[in-house]
């Protein structure tokens, strides 16, 4: 057996759960601040199951910091419930950063690195001290105990009879009985009879053989409630058997007539002789679990065995004893047991030999499987099930497209085949994109300890509501959002919540709030940060504006294109460089972050009442509805989300400026033509605006842009496969996917390609321009 | 011959260790997330042993051994509990609340079984 169990097999499971305790343990310690005057017994209990498991799990791998680490974090949350040690705002503060480094810990463990005692140490220590713990070394002892027995009882489980305590079992002496119910009893005790019967004479026989070994004489007295607690003296007889030849006697004296037995009252007691080389702890340890729940006597018989048979009960020639009555304690008893043990012999060989015995049943493997609701899946192989997906969506588009050439043979059988194989591999996809969905909650739980942190820090009050944490969106997703949205937060409780007596002297409520809300809107999710601080000074946005050049002195903005500016690069109007935010490079980050996601953020503010910020965000990043527009000899996909219309544009509506770029009228607004073919230096395209095809997509900087193409060659759903994964970035390109044909297309990044034909533009015109675009890294 | 288990633990390693270790040993185990969970999967099924945490959410293992013993079918089904070694009380309630034995956790999958024999005929 020892060979099949490989604990690693176990890591994963414990590392993923690990992970999912330590986000509700956060989420707990959180609650716990809320309601530190009012403390709800049960959100303690919830926070001590997490770092219990963790810590048993940490046993069972044998992480012995781990170990130690959440045995102290455990104490001390043991501690809380007991109502021996009070809640202090300092101490669940403390436990929260205890929660850290227990994450910090598991992240080690898991990567099987060194730990340095630096990093749990101290805070252990500051555990200790709060909640008035003995300090130091006790939990490192501990541990070292739990860690030897269970290398020992990994290894040969060796049970050392100093030990008997870590042993790591033992019986509550009271019933073993399986079906013990109504008539059973009887047929029980019936039972009990059998076995001595049957097995007596062979017993006789090994007297002889055995009579050279040590020899215990073994008196057992159930109480009479031993059976309750499942117990069954027929098995303890059986192992008894297993140390050595055992030879047991029943008396029946207890025994009521017929009519008057219970089914669960132990009626019988037992008298056994044992032969055995085992020594007196490996007896006991046969009656552990009913140690508190019978008498038992335990004696070595010096005289030889002969003479046994006759004395049964009446001669007691006992030069060892030991007795157990139910008010002994275990340690009591073994207490009394130890200087009396007979001199071990090598009781290993015999448990070993055992053990190998067993290995036999282990072939039979398990037939059934237990029924669960969830199941843990890799990441990778919904991955790899989404991308088979996606180009079974591909394939089955091509081959209705090659039916469509059939044409008029295909027939209308053909073409409605191939209608509900479109419908059948779109609920698929839809499927399958579902089981990668996942709610928001996983980011938003982070926000809560965020703002307070960063609050406490800066000596705010501010309070953060979320709503929408349900709201589901691809995973993939998820992980990106968990850096614009921490950023988002920050700056806001650093530069927009103003101080609680600032507030009050703005007739707004000392405390301020932050609200935080996800939606799903048009296929999209919108997640919308706001809070009710002071709003955005657009004075001071237009100053830092025009001193970083990014408006000319004397440009007109009005108020929304103000607040935007917050987004440009390297802007930033915190009078100071602090450590909460960081060095300022604020939004602009965000804003990259977030476009780099195909999403879109912008800002609306009320001074003095508060700011506004939408981010909306597609709902995967693993496939895109997109149209394929054709350029030359090569194809392209703009996502559709982008795209606002396509126009052939008249030879009256272009327009050329001096500098060569040309600018198409729109219903009297004119926009810039971007083109594709020289920007890519494509051979063979459509030059001429007039005889191509213009497709205006909305960007996030330049607003609507008109893209050169020669011509839209059909909508489509692809898979996007990442550029900077699978090759390096590539200016203008947001991805690649592979069409249904085996070849490569690219993804426009329609305001990458903005970004270089208005880069290429104003390079001409503002070289100041230029190099700000070019330190924003853009 | 094989045994029908129900393993009641909260921490899915935990119900993997054991499920797996006495899967191997040719039994059946059902696995359970809580007391409650364990009490909505059992019904009136006869198990022949049940194997509890008892730190668990919702219903907590001293609960369902008590919920247990008062049931006419469970009443005699052998229950063990699993603790930790710095939980001694918690095994001491466990006795009360009518359990048959312990196992302290971490267990070696040997020790598993040899206790599993010693309460299971």
């Amino acid at each position: 057996m020892p060979q099949d169990f490989d604990l690693n097999q176990f890591k994963a499971t414990y590392f993923e759960e690990c992970r999912e305790l330590l986000d509700t343990a956060e989420e707990q310690l959180g609650v716990l601040q809320v309601q530190l005057d009012d403390v709800d017994i049960e959100t303690l209990h919830a926070v001590f199951r997490c770092v219990h498991s963790i810590k048993g799990g940490a046993g069972a791998f044998n992480f012995t910091t781990l170990i130690s680490f959440s045995h102290v974090l455990e104490t001390t949350l043991d501690l809380l419930r007991e109502g021996r040690v009070d809640l202090s705002s300092d101490l669940v503060d403390c436990l929260i950063r205890a929660n850290d480094v227990l994450g910090i810990l598991v992240h080690y463990a898991q990567n099987e690195e060194e730990i340095a005692a630096d990093i749990w140490q101290n805070i252990a220590h500051e555990l200790e001290i709060l909640s008035g713990q003995k300090p130091t070394e006790i939990a490192p002892q501990e541990t070292q105990k739990a860690t030897s027995s269970l290398i020992a009882s990994l290894s040969d489980y060796n049970l050392s009879a100093d030990e008997e305590e870590e042993q790591g079992w033992g019986l509550f002496l009271e019933n073993i009985s399986p079906g013990l119910d109504g008539d059973g009893a009887v047929e029980k005790d019936d039972q009990g009879w059998g076995l001595f019967a049957d097995e007596e004479p062979q017993i006789n026989d090994s007297a002889e053989i055995t009579s050279d070994k040590p020899h215990y004489r073994i008196r057992f007295v159930p109480e009479p409630h031993l059976l309750q607690f499942a117990n069954e003296p027929l098995l303890l007889a059986r192992e008894l058997n297993t140390l050595g030849h055992c030879h047991g006697v029943a008396d029946l004296s207890r025994l009521p007539p017929l009519n008057e037995i219970a089914p669960d009252v132990a009626y019988l007691s037992w008298t056994f002789d044992l032969y055995t080389d085992h020594d007196l702890v490996d007896i006991e340890e046969v009656f552990e679990f009913v140690i508190d729940d019978c008498v038992l006597e335990i004696e070595r018989v010096q005289d030889s065995a002969k003479d046994v048979a006759e004395d049964k009960l009446l001669t007691r020639p006992s030069t060892e004893k030991t007795i157990h009555k139910p008010d002994d304690t275990p340690e009591k008893s073994l207490a009394q047991t130890k200087p009396v043990s007979p001199s071990p012999t090598t009781p290993d060989q015999p448990v070993v030999a055992k053990h190998e015995g067993k290995k036999s049943n282990n072939d039979t493997v398990n037939t059934t499987t237990p029924a669960v609701s969830s199941i843990r899946v890799d990441l990778d192989r919904v991955d790899r099930l989404v991308n088979m997906v996606g180009e079974l969506v591909i394939t089955q588009s091509m081959l209705k497209q090659q039916a469509d050439e059939l044409a008029n043979n295909a027939g209308l059988r053909m073409t409605q085949g191939f209608e509900e194989l479109n419908a059948r591999t779109r609920e698929l996809q839809e499927s399958v994109m579902a089981i990668r969905m996942q709610p928001v909650k996983s980011v938003f739980a982070r926000m809560p300890r965020l703002v307070r942190e960063l609050s406490s820090k800066l000596g705010k009050k501010v309070d953060l509501i979320t709503a929408g944490e349900m709201t589901e969106v691809d995973k993939t997703v998820i992980e990106q959002l968990m850096d614009p949205l921490t950023h988002m937060i920050r700056n806001s409780v650093d530069h927009a919540i103003e101080m609680p007596q600032d507030r009050l002297a703005a007739g707004k409520p000392e405390r301020a709030t932050i609200q935080l809300r996800a939606e799903h809107k048009s296929g999209r999710i919108h997640i919308e940060v706001i809070d009710d601080g002071r709003g955005i000074d657009r004075e001071a946005v237009k100053a830092k504006a025009r001193e970083k050049g990014l408006i000319a002195p004397d440009e007109d903005l009005d108020d929304d294109e103000l607040d935007n500016l917050i987004f440009a690069p390297g802007f930033s109007t915190a009078q100071s460089v602090s450590d909460v935010s960081g060095r300022g490079v604020g939004m602009d980050v965000v804003r990259r972050n977030i476009v780099s996601l195909g999403g879109r953020i912008s800002v609306f503010s009320t001074p003095g009442k508060g700011a506004r910020f939408v981010m909306s965000l597609p709902l995967t990043l693993a496939v895109l509805d997109g149209m394929i527009v054709k350029c030359g000899s090569e194809k392209y996909i703009i996502a559709l989300t982008s795209i606002i219309e396509s126009i052939h544009p008249l030879k009256e509506e272009l327009k050329s400026l001096m500098n060569g770029d040309v600018l198409v009228s729109v219903r009297g607004e004119y926009i810039p033509v971007v083109n594709l073919h020289r920007l890519f230096n494509i051979k063979g395209a459509v030059t001429d605006p007039a005889e191509g095809l213009v497709v205006i997509v909305e960007t996030e900087r330049y607003g609507y842009v008109g893209i050169l193409v020669d011509e839209l060659l059909g909508q489509q759903q692809v898979v996007i496969k990442s550029l900077e994964e699978n090759y390096d970035p590539i200016a203008g390109i947001a991805a690649a996917t592979i069409m249904g044909n085996g070849k490569i297309a690219l993804i426009l990044d329609v305001d990458g390609l903005a970004e270089m034909e208005h880069g290429a533009e104003k390079r001409r015109k503002h070289a100041k321009l230029q190099q700000q675009i070019f330190l924003s890294g853009e | 011959m094989g045994l029908r288990v129900l393993a009641v633990d909260d921490s899915k390693t935990m119900r993997d260790m054991v499920g797996f270790t006495l899967k191997n040993a040719g039994h059946e185990v059902i696995e359970a997330g809580d007391g409650e969970d364990a009490l909505g999967k059992l019904g009136d099924d006869r198990v022949d042993l049940i194997i509890t945490d008892i730190n668990m959410p919702r219903m907590d293992g001293i609960e369902l051994i008590k919920a247990l013993r008062m049931h006419n079918i469970h009443k005699s089904t052998p229950i063990l509990v699993l603790t930790t070694e710095s939980d001694n009380s918690k095994k001491n309630e466990g006795r009360a609340a009518g359990a048959t034995g312990w196992i302290v956790k971490p267990f070696s999958p040997d020790k598993l079984l040899q206790v599993v024999s010693k309460v299971c005929p």
